[in-house]
């Protein structure tokens, strides 16, 4: 059997383990793939993290990708940093950096995290212009004074983390030269219309030629750029026998290699898909996250042999394995189809149509904006027509 | 890198391996390397090199027939390639 045949059957634990730590964030990106703003009172406290923890030890889980939310926004943060360091569950934490001070960047630059600490930086844009537009005004900086701060304290190879858009696809050489010059790695992954996500896929998904761009981009200089074996779909660029595929697994780990713990212990088979429909349980109620993992019936159904509908009769299925099944969920088309970004464009017809996309199942924005909402401005290209003007034909276009 | 037969290896110390259907994971805490051992031979050979005096008696302990234990060193080259085994320096075998 080859090993990816074992991967779409399960392994015994994740290899691939994301922990949404909190649901509080100081910004309020437009594309945030889990709706963050506010905490949840229900949040784990830190006896019951640390608990998780312990148990992530003993399932041998070697590292998680904590995020949020703000990570660093909860008080006990540093501490469970700690904690999971010395208890052989090494740490990786996405960060917009806003508590990167230069005392925490010494802190995670000595022995105390034992090297076993990665940080990733979100930067949605080599520019603050670009960032900015999505992330808010002045998360650029932020941004960059935190790899600064990195930098100065001696932590190296900190991570620049980028989901890739139709407004920062042609700065990819932009990101490059960021990173080298704050002795970062570049980490490039894929925008899913998760969340808030759903809300500005259509204007933000980066554009065909764009998706080809980025796959020549990765193959000419992707050697050492992070991608999170986020781009599989991209693999049907190359030829039908998968050859072109970039490095990874290449397959959706969803409940088979990967999945998410949100803040109130509560498990879903991918980050990019916190909705009821691809709820696997609660890690409190059902028993432990082990038990969660072993026995949660959305995940034998997803370890079970899936058919691959429309794909299979495409030569490129062994390539792109159908695409990412959070991205098929939230733009409403089926899950046995094409990713709503196939790169050979068997998803156009099923986007054109008649679709439906689902509800959020939950929500922690911000009831009312603050002053680091983006502001996605445009340029309008005709006046505006009130509701009350005067014509009653007014704004008809026959 | 090469793997003699009558050299003394073992796991670095800071990788833990994890048993998984297929074989097992090898993960190195140090340099964030996960390298897959898609067999449980390899398995068995790769945790018997320590109490082994050399890497033959590991590969005899393990069953391997005398045949295959060219492929073997080259699997163990490349685990040793991402310092998931070190050589044993100065340790004469027994």
């Amino acid at each position: 059997m080859k090993l990816v045949e074992h991967f779409e059957l399960g392994l015994d634990a994740p290899i691939c383990l994301t922990w949404e730590l909190t649901y509080a964030c100081n910004l309020e990106c437009a594309h945030c793939l889990s709706s963050s703003g506010r905490r949840d009172p229900r949040e784990l406290t830190t006896e019951q993290c640390e608990a998780v923890i312990d148990e992530l030890q003993r399932m041998q889980v070697f590292y998680v990708n904590i995020g949020g939310g703000e990570p660093t926004i909860r008080p006990d943060f540093w501490h469970l940093l700690e904690y999971a360091v010395h208890h052989q569950v090494g740490v990786k934490f996405s960060t917009n950096g806003v508590r990167l001070t230069p005392e925490r960047a010494a802190f995670l630059a000595s022995p105390a995290c034992g090297g076993y600490v990665d940080v990733q930086i979100s930067l949605d844009g080599a520019t603050a212009e670009v960032n900015d537009y999505v992330r808010g005004p002045g998360s650029f900086d932020t941004a960059i004074t935190a790899l600064q701060n990195l930098q100065d304290a001696g932590f190296t190879d900190a991570k620049i983390s980028v989901v890739c858009t139709r407004q920062n696809i042609g700065q990819l050489d932009e990101f490059q030269a960021l990173a080298d010059r704050y002795g970062a790695t570049l980490r490039l992954t894929r925008l899913r219309p998760s969340g808030r996500g759903a809300d500005v896929w259509d204007e933000l998904h980066p554009l065909p030629h764009q998706q080809r761009e980025l796959y020549d981009w990765l193959m000419a200089k992707g050697d050492n750029v992070l991608t999170g074996d986020s781009f599989f779909h991209l693999a049907a660029f190359g030829p039908a026998d998968g050859s072109g595929a970039l490095p990874g697994l290449n397959l959706c780990g969803a409940g088979r290699v990967v999945c998410l713990i949100d803040p109130v212990g509560d498990v879903y088979a991918c980050p990019f898909a916190i909705h009821d429909q691809f709820h696997a349980g609660n890690l409190l109620t059902d028993g432990g996250f082990g038990e969660v993992w072993r026995t949660s019936p959305l995940f034998q159904e997803l370890r079970s042999p899936q058919t691959g509908g429309a794909c299979t009769q495409c030569a490129h299925y062994d390539s792109c394995r159908g695409g990412c099944m959070a991205a098929k969920f939230f733009t409403g088309l089926p899950l046995d189809g094409p990713d709503p970004e196939c790169v050979q464009g068997h998803s156009e017809l099923a986007l054109a149509g008649a679709r439906t996309v689902p509800a959020a199942s939950q929500d922690h924005s911000k009831s009312n904006p603050t002053r680091n909402q983006p502001v996605m401005l445009k340029l309008m290209t005709r006046p505006p027509v009130s509701d009350c003007a005067e014509s009653p034909l007014a704004g008809f276009v026959p | 890198m090469t793997v003699q037969l009558d050299e003394h290896w073992a796991l670095s110390p800071s990788v833990a391996l994890r048993p998984e259907p297929f074989g097992a994971l090898a993960y190195h805490f140090g340099n964030r390397k996960l390298i897959f051992l898609k067999r449980p031979e390899l398995v068995a050979v790769v945790r018997g090199l320590e109490s082994a005096s050399d890497v033959r008696s590991a590969l005899v302990a393990a069953g391997i027939p005398e045949a295959g234990w060219p492929s073997y060193l080259t699997a163990l080259e490349g685990l040793a390639a991402s310092d998931m085994l070190r050589r044993r320096e100065g340790e004469v075998a027994a």
